[in-house]
């Protein structure tokens, strides 16, 4: 008889590795997905860089009178 | 013949489908984490983007899955002498308990990293103590030595939606301790009731419930006094920033329900209990996960409420 004979137990690996690719793909796609959403949002991000960013700068209240 | 036998000792019988994989996961006991986690995170004054959310709870359940095979891995011992356990994928004998302890623990370190990642850091290490004290301090230390195993226990279930909260908002506050004082508080009652009719599976194991310690009399007792304690924390959830009128009126009948199942059950003996089959025990242990999962729906109503312009104070 052939060596290759399908036995249920392939059937069961193969379902294994199935689901754990399916596990790996989905993780690289959720981490890729929350990086687009991170740095999308952009803003948070800022930091300073050595040169002079106005818009990092805390906002000051004009003093009343002038 | 096939070669499978080329195989010889590499290839055990009942071996592990994907799914035993999953079952160690626990996810039953997910699904509640997943609800009041998302109940947590969207109740939260600040708005988190839907695909944060998403990430959010994943790993907060992922998290929670982990514990659970670290639970299954430690617990093997006993899961094989209860009924309600020994089909577990570890006494089954399909997922050996070295594979439970590698998965549970790296589980834990992808969802603690992850979550830091997608949320902040305090919401990452909120659920690094959680799985500790579910594993540590529950599993391993109180579980098989203090008739109070569940009373502290509990804490791990109820930190689902605080993480949630910290997710959002970054820090703990009034708001998130009172769904965890909500959930803390409920997790005696409802454990007790489930023990008073499963009794035989934790004598059998050794493990010391209160039901085992200190019989089914003193469990009825403490359920009532539990019940009693729980309904102040679920009604003052009502006066803070995620309750509201609406949140009041539910959370008002349900503990009226609760209370009343706990007085009845109070006031049963062991003979009537068994002349109906434990009846009551079971209705109030199935309401028990009714009241929870109504309280946590009744602060989402709330929040949605809020966003037209409705509901809170």
């Amino acid at each position: 008889m052939a060596l290759n004979t399908q036995h249920e137990i392939h059937s069961r690996r193969l379902g294994r590795n199935l689901g754990l690719a399916l596990v790996l793909l989905a993780f690289v796609a959720l981490v890729f997905g929350l990086t687009v959403v991170k740095v999308t949002r952009g803003d948070p991000m800022q930091g300073f860089d050595h040169t002079v960013r106005p818009e990092m700068a805390p906002v000051t209240q004009p003093e009343a009178g002038q | 013949m096939s070669d499978i036998h080329a195989n010889g000792d590499m290839t055990r019988e009942g071996e592990a489908g994907f799914g035993d994989y999953v079952a160690l996961l626990k996810p039953r006991v997910m699904s509640l984490v997943v609800f009041t986690a998302l109940v947590g995170l969207l109740v939260a004054p600040v708005p988190v983007h839907p695909f944060v959310t998403f990430t959010c709870v994943l790993f907060i359940a992922l998290g929670g899955g982990a514990s659970g095979a670290l639970n299954m891995w430690w617990d093997s011992d006993i899961d094989r002498i209860m009924r309600r356990t020994k089909g577990r994928p570890i006494p089954a004998g399909r997922v050996q308990e070295g594979e439970a302890l590698g998965l549970g623990l790296a589980l834990s370190g992808i969802s603690v990293m992850m979550l830091a990642l997608a949320a902040n850091i305090a919401a990452g290490l909120l659920l690094a103590f959680t799985i500790f004290f579910y594993v540590v301090i529950y599993s391993i230390w109180l579980k098989r030595s203090t008739p109070q195993n569940i009373v502290i226990g509990g804490a791990a279930g109820a930190f689902p939606p605080m993480i949630g909260w910290v997710c959002a908002t970054g820090s703990v506050s009034i708001e998130a301790v009172l769904m965890f004082l909500l959930i803390f508080m409920w997790t005696p009652p409802h454990f007790w009731s489930l023990a008073l009719f499963m009794n035989a599976d934790y004598e059998k194991a050794g493990v010391p419930m209160l039901t085992v310690t200190h019989g089914k009399r003193a469990t009825r007792n403490h359920i009532l006094v539990y019940t009693i304690a729980l309904v102040p924390f679920a009604l003052a959830a009502g006066f803070t920033s995620i309750g509201g009128p609406a949140y009041l009126a539910v959370a008002g009948v349900l503990n009226a329900l609760f209370l009343w199942g706990a007085f009845r059950l109070w006031r049963r003996d062991e003979a009537q209990a068994e002349a109906d089959g434990y009846a009551a025990e079971k209705r109030f242990f199935k309401f028990s996960l009714l009241y929870l999962f109504l309280h946590f729906t009744a602060f989402l109503l709330e929040a949605g409420l809020k966003s037209y312009g409705l509901g809170g104070w």
